[in-house]
């Protein structure tokens, strides 16, 4: 790491290193954008992942569906929510997998944190 | 010459296109968040502005990790948006204003910025939501478009005060051209969210507060965090405060904060809306 910083507890910056390593897995991601790629990977998952020579760490990590699992590997979010849509997961789904949470615990955890008195000044 | 009307700022969620193509503006998990855009819609019928200056960051639609630019301004005729991978209905088009694009990358150059520019650019919902709730069901789009684009997907980020800096210069530009447009400054994304990690769900209501009361004349506070101490405070996409914060930089000095939303959560967001005019 360039500077040394305090780490932030679950919480994984997608820095350089993290580019870098994680390269492959996004590169596939980002090719999602595409209705017809989306459609291959469903067809034959190993092989469209071997067309974008994930490493067996990313490989795994997509096969076991862990989406931290994939971040260590390097995925960033932004582009891993792609594939979270092809296996039909929201930003809600995926925020219980990584937090251990059922769905339901979850959406409540995100709903507990409403302040007291919402604000809505004109 | 060209008069800046005001500042428009919002949340950008993807799931707040669904609600809009459902219908579910008023349905009790997302009326309190639409209950803020009658507001925006009525000031933006009385200042009319016809074009708007944008600051967003892509979500991987138009740049991938094989260039990433820290800062992009689009100098295009026409933007489109696109399949983000989710095969969503897609927004409508914009007309861009190349002569204004220009305008601004000459004078960011001249103030010393170096920005990517871009005669080809994808927007994704980043630009599209905000406009989608400023002018419901409105097609074609009523005021042209001039997208800035931020980095925050790939570290190292711009620092906060470089982004306050930035907008800065695009004030410099839209002060300085000398058309006759009405030009209304739009920052969008945040406020606090964390969609990844042991972490994913966090949101932050009292930075959140900190930010909204601080960004009207008083960006200097907000800019004295490192990048990593706002991703501590908001969250790791809540570091698209920066494109409120250079849409601020962009309004000029001074500004009265005339409408203010704010509700917990949309999806895993804060979500804010703010309408400042130049004071």
């Amino acid at each position: 790491m360039h500077n040394k910083v305090d780490p932030i507890p679950g919480t994984h910056i997608f820095d350089g290193a993290a580019a870098r390593k994680g390269y492959a897995l996004n590169a596939m991601c980002f090719s999602f954008n595409l209705p017809s790629n989306r459609q291959q990977f469903l067809e034959d998952e190993s092989a469209y992942c071997a067309r974008y020579g994930l490493t067996p760490e990313q490989r795994d990590a997509v096969a076991r569906r862990d989406i931290l699992g994939m971040i260590a590997a390097g995925g960033n979010i932004y582009y891993l929510a792609k594939l979270a849509g092809i296996f039909g997961l929201n930003v809600q789904d995926v925020g219980a997998l990584q937090t251990g949470k059922t769905v339901a615990e979850f959406k409540q955890f995100l709903l507990d944190q409403a302040p007291q008195t919402q604000i809505s000044e004109a | 010459m060209a008069q800046i009307v005001g500042a428009y700022f919002t949340s950008h969620v993807p799931a707040i296109g669904g609600a809009i193509h459902r219908g579910d503006e008023q349905t009790p998990y997302w009326k309190p968040f639409f209950d803020g855009f009658p507001p925006v819609q009525e000031w933006l019928g009385k200042v009319k502005p016809d074009v708007a200056v944008v600051f967003s960051n892509d979500h991987g639609l138009n740049f991938f990790l094989d260039s990433m630019p820290t800062f992009a301004v689009g100098a295009a005729p026409h933007y489109h948006n696109a399949d983000e991978g989710w095969g969503l209905p897609l927004y409508p088009s914009f007309v861009g204003h190349p002569e204004l694009s220009w305008h601004i990358i000459e004078t960011l150059l001249e103030e010393e910025f170096d920005p990517v520019t871009c005669q080809q650019m994808l927007v994704d919902h980043a630009v599209s939501i905000p406009f989608a709730l400023a002018y419901p069901k409105c097609e074609p789009w009523p005021l042209k478009l001039v997208p800035i684009g931020i980095n925050t997907v790939q570290h190292p980020l711009p620092s906060a005060k470089r982004c306050l800096a930035l907008g800065r210069a695009v004030h410099k530009a839209l002060a300085s051209w000398a058309g006759n447009e009405r030009i209304v400054v739009v920052g969008t994304g945040g406020l606090s969210h964390q969609l990844d990690g042991e972490r994913a769900g966090f949101m932050n209501p009292d930075y959140d507060r900190f930010v909204l009361d601080h960004l009207v004349n008083d960006p200097e506070a907000i800019i004295k965090d490192s990048i990593h101490e706002i991703v501590r405070l908001a969250g790791t996409q809540g570091v698209e405060v920066l494109n409120w914060i250079a849409a601020r930089g962009a309004l000029g000095p001074s500004a009265n904060e005339i409408h203010r939303n704010y509700h917990v959560p949309i999806s895993n967001t804060a979500a804010a809306t703010v309408v400042y005019e130049p004071a």
